[in-house]
């Protein structure tokens, strides 16, 4: 089994302290769901899970499989087998998405010869999967993308780089309905023995087609309450600041 | 941000200087006369290029661009001439010589993908050949002093006439000098399908090299013409000043590629205009990945209907290095349209330019024309210009113009290095993505080499 170990993790930009001590651990076979309101922090630990250059972790650990997360390089932590679903995927203009998934998958496993032939079956399918139009191949990445295509663009890779854990970041926002259901679809065809995810949304909706396991709510750089399904339906009905004084009075009396 | 190193210069060797003759130091009429008794040249080109030593002196060095105030006129070798005779067989090329164009890759590309090759060593060109179903065309590629002697009509009616011998110092300067180069010919109607090329290559140092090319394409007639350039690297400065001449005719279409990779102590200041006529196309692509400093512009003047003028140019600037370059277009006929597309990269504390001029004659009719000009800047050294110039002086014309400057952004590194891309690598895949759609229009082989050359420049560990 595979965990993911985040101890007391703290982090701040340009000195405004952001995550406050956050505790939280992910295991192969389960996805999480992370809710909070704006500002919350929610992206901040995707970004800071990832190394993101701009954020400076100020104390506490985080553990993938017992290595020490935060002493790798942003590709060292990809290798290692994390992935992050970007909320606002960048265009990076003249490279294929052939292209780049090839060379991607080929830096993530370097101790393989990358097969072209069932790399490119294996492409194909996934993009069958997920309702995109073949000529994505030879179509720079996300440039000119739907903000929808950006995001299935995004479950596209998880689903060919197969991670041990996903963190997805506000993936279903700015989606219709229908691919909604297609990047769940995408999302659920790599829950398994061996892939554990994290879930960051703002809204119930994508959680009615990925069932988490379990379902954490943010607030103010913490982790305020953790609980089950039965969590979301509170916080539909009363809303963050409900849930948020119900926690904190649980925890101060 | 890290900092990206320039690798070594792979062409950066020298071997011992040759000659069989070389004028003295700096330049005066007595040099000019030595230069067109050499070449047993007849009384008009000596002429030529005695006004035109005249003109070069009467002007002064540009004040504007790059500063030039490093050249020392005086301090110059303006003639060496490495051997005896010119051969069409690399066999009989002297071995220092020949070794230098095998690691240079010549000889390999000619077999492979060359209608044609001419390989000039200093100041002359030391092979030449042309394949035989071409020559059987009537098609003409030699150097320019055997045009003279052989085709002295058609070179004199033509020479000059695109780049007048008082254009400006360096054309003035070239045409007082000037030495080896290319003549093409193309006869009516005749598509040369696969590329010629000339190889340029300095080996001596303290010297200035002037070829001269005229190409002239007639009705309906097609060439591709491709120049490569290297020198050493050596501690003092090289000129290279060459002025490129093409006359389109009727419906022909001539495109002049360039991949320059001089060493980085090249002055390179180059003139190349195009005469298109009536339903011509001329296109220029024009890389400029070395020397120190760079000038160039290629220009087209659309002097028929329907004529078309493309540019494309990407320019390199690496550390201590300057790419002034851009091109022109003079729209003088109705109906005529043009396309600039300037990409432009710079890194390591270098500068790169685009300096464009789009000009319509008064009153023509129907004239299109777009220029898109692209900037990537990789780091807080390095700089980027634009100089944009338009006279437009009708009222029935289209012009376009766009720039961009970005920044390799931290995000895009972001994002490629969290699908497990060094960063090293996931600059390059950036940077090779904008240079893409200009790479896409050269020849495979001439892709695979720029992309190469790029990768070279690119390339070197992450600090």
């Amino acid at each position: 089994m595979n965990t993911l170990e985040i101890r007391n993790l703290k982090a701040e930009i340009e000195d405004k302290a952001i995550l406050k001590g956050i505790n939280l651990t992910l295991r192969s076979g389960e996805v999480h769901a992370l809710m909070g309101p704006n500002g919350s922090g929610k992206s901040t630990l995707a970004n800071v899970l990832m190394g993101h250059p701009e954020y400076r972790v100020t104390g506490g650990e985080v553990f993938l499989n017992g290595e020490n997360l935060l002493e790798m390089d942003i590709p060292e932590r990809a290798v290692a087998g994390l992935f992050l679903a970007f909320q606002y995927p960048v265009e990076i203009p003249g490279v294929t998405v052939g292209k780049f998934l090839k060379r991607s998958l080929e830096a993530l496993r370097p101790d393989e010869k990358l097969n072209l032939t069932s790399y490119i079956k294996e492409l194909r399918e996934g993009m069958e999967f997920l309702e995109m139009d073949q000529n994505f191949i030879n179509r720079n990445l996300n440039e000119g993308f739907s903000g929808g295509e950006k995001k299935r663009m995004e479950i596209l890779q998880m689903l060919m780089m197969k991670p041990l854990f996903s963190i997805m970041d506000e993936t279903d926002s700015g989606l219709d309905m229908d691919a909604l259901k297609i990047v769940s679809k995408g999302i659920n065809a790599l829950r398994g023995d061996s892939f554990g995810g994290l879930i960051i949304t703002h809204y119930q909706r994508i959680l009615d087609y990925v069932k988490p396991d379990h379902v954490h709510i943010m607030y103010d750089g913490e982790i305020v309450t953790s609980g089950g399904m039965d969590l979301i339906e509170d916080l539909e009905s009363k809303g963050y600041d409900w849930v948020n004084e119900t926690a904190r009075e649980a925890v101060h009396g | 941000m890290a900092e990206l190193k320039t690798d070594d210069y792979k062409y950066g060797f020298s071997y011992p200087e040759r000659s069989v003759f070389k004028t003295r130091k700096g330049l005066d009429e007595e040099i000019i006369r030595q230069i067109s008794a050499h070449k047993d040249e007849p009384e008009w080109m000596l002429e030529f290029r005695l006004k035109s030593l005249e003109a070069f002196r009467r002007q002064s060095v540009p004040e504007w661009g790059v500063d030039l105030s490093g050249i020392n006129f005086e301090d110059i070798y303006y003639y060496i001439k490495p051997t005896e005779d010119q051969t069409r067989s690399w066999e009989d090329v002297p071995d220092d010589i020949k070794e230098t164009f095998d690691r240079i890759g010549i000889p390999e590309a000619e077999r492979k993908f060359l209608a044609g090759v001419g390989a000039q060593y200093d100041s002359e060109v030391v092979y030449h050949n042309l394949k035989d179903h071409l020559e059987e065309q009537g098609v003409i590629f030699c150097d320019p002093e055997t045009a003279v002697r052989e085709h002295g009509d058609i070179v004199r009616e033509h020479f000059g006439t695109v780049i007048p011998y008082g254009d400006n110092k360096f054309a003035s300067l070239n045409s007082a000098v000037w030495s080896g180069g290319s003549f093409v010919y193309v006869p009516k109607g005749v598509h040369v399908d696969i590329p010629l090329q000339a190889y340029f290559r300095i080996n001596s140092k303290n010297f200035g090299q002037f070829e001269r090319t005229l190409i002239i394409a007639e009705e309906g007639s097609f060439v591709h013409y491709i120049e490569g350039c290297t020198a050493p690297t050596f501690s003092t400065d090289s000129l290279h000043s060459a002025v490129v001449e093409i006359i389109a005719k009727k419906d022909a279409r001539v495109r002049y590629s360039t991949i320059q990779n001089w060493s980085d102590n090249v002055y390179n200041l180059v003139t190349k205009r195009a005469h298109a006529y009536e339903g011509a196309t001329v296109e220029w692509v024009d890389g400029n990945l070395g020397s120190k400093k760079t000038m160039k512009y290629p220009s087209v003047f659309l002097l028929g209907e329907r004529a078309h003028g493309e540019i494309l140019s990407i320019a390199f600037a690496g550390k201590g290095q300057e790419q002034d370059t851009g091109g022109k277009i003079i729209h003088a006929a109705d109906n005529t349209s043009s396309v600039i597309t300037s990409k432009s990269i710079s890194k390591d504390g270098g500068s790169s330019a685009y300096r464009g001029l789009i000009k319509t004659k008064p009153g023509v009719q129907n004239v299109r024309s777009a220029v898109v000009c692209d900037a990537l800047i990789l780091d807080e050294k390095s700089h980027s210009h634009t100089y944009p110039y338009m006279e437009i002086s009708t009222d029935d014309a289209s012009i376009e113009h766009e720039a961009r400057v970005s920044r390799i952004s931290e995000s895009q590194l972001f994002y490629l290095m969290s699908r497990g891309l060094s960063e090293e690598e996931a600059s390059m895949m950036i940077v090779n993505g904008f240079i893409d759609p200009l790479v896409k229009q050269l020849p495979m082989e001439y892709a695979v080499e720029l992309n190469r050359l790029i990768e070279l420049e690119m390339e070197g560990s992450v600090g």
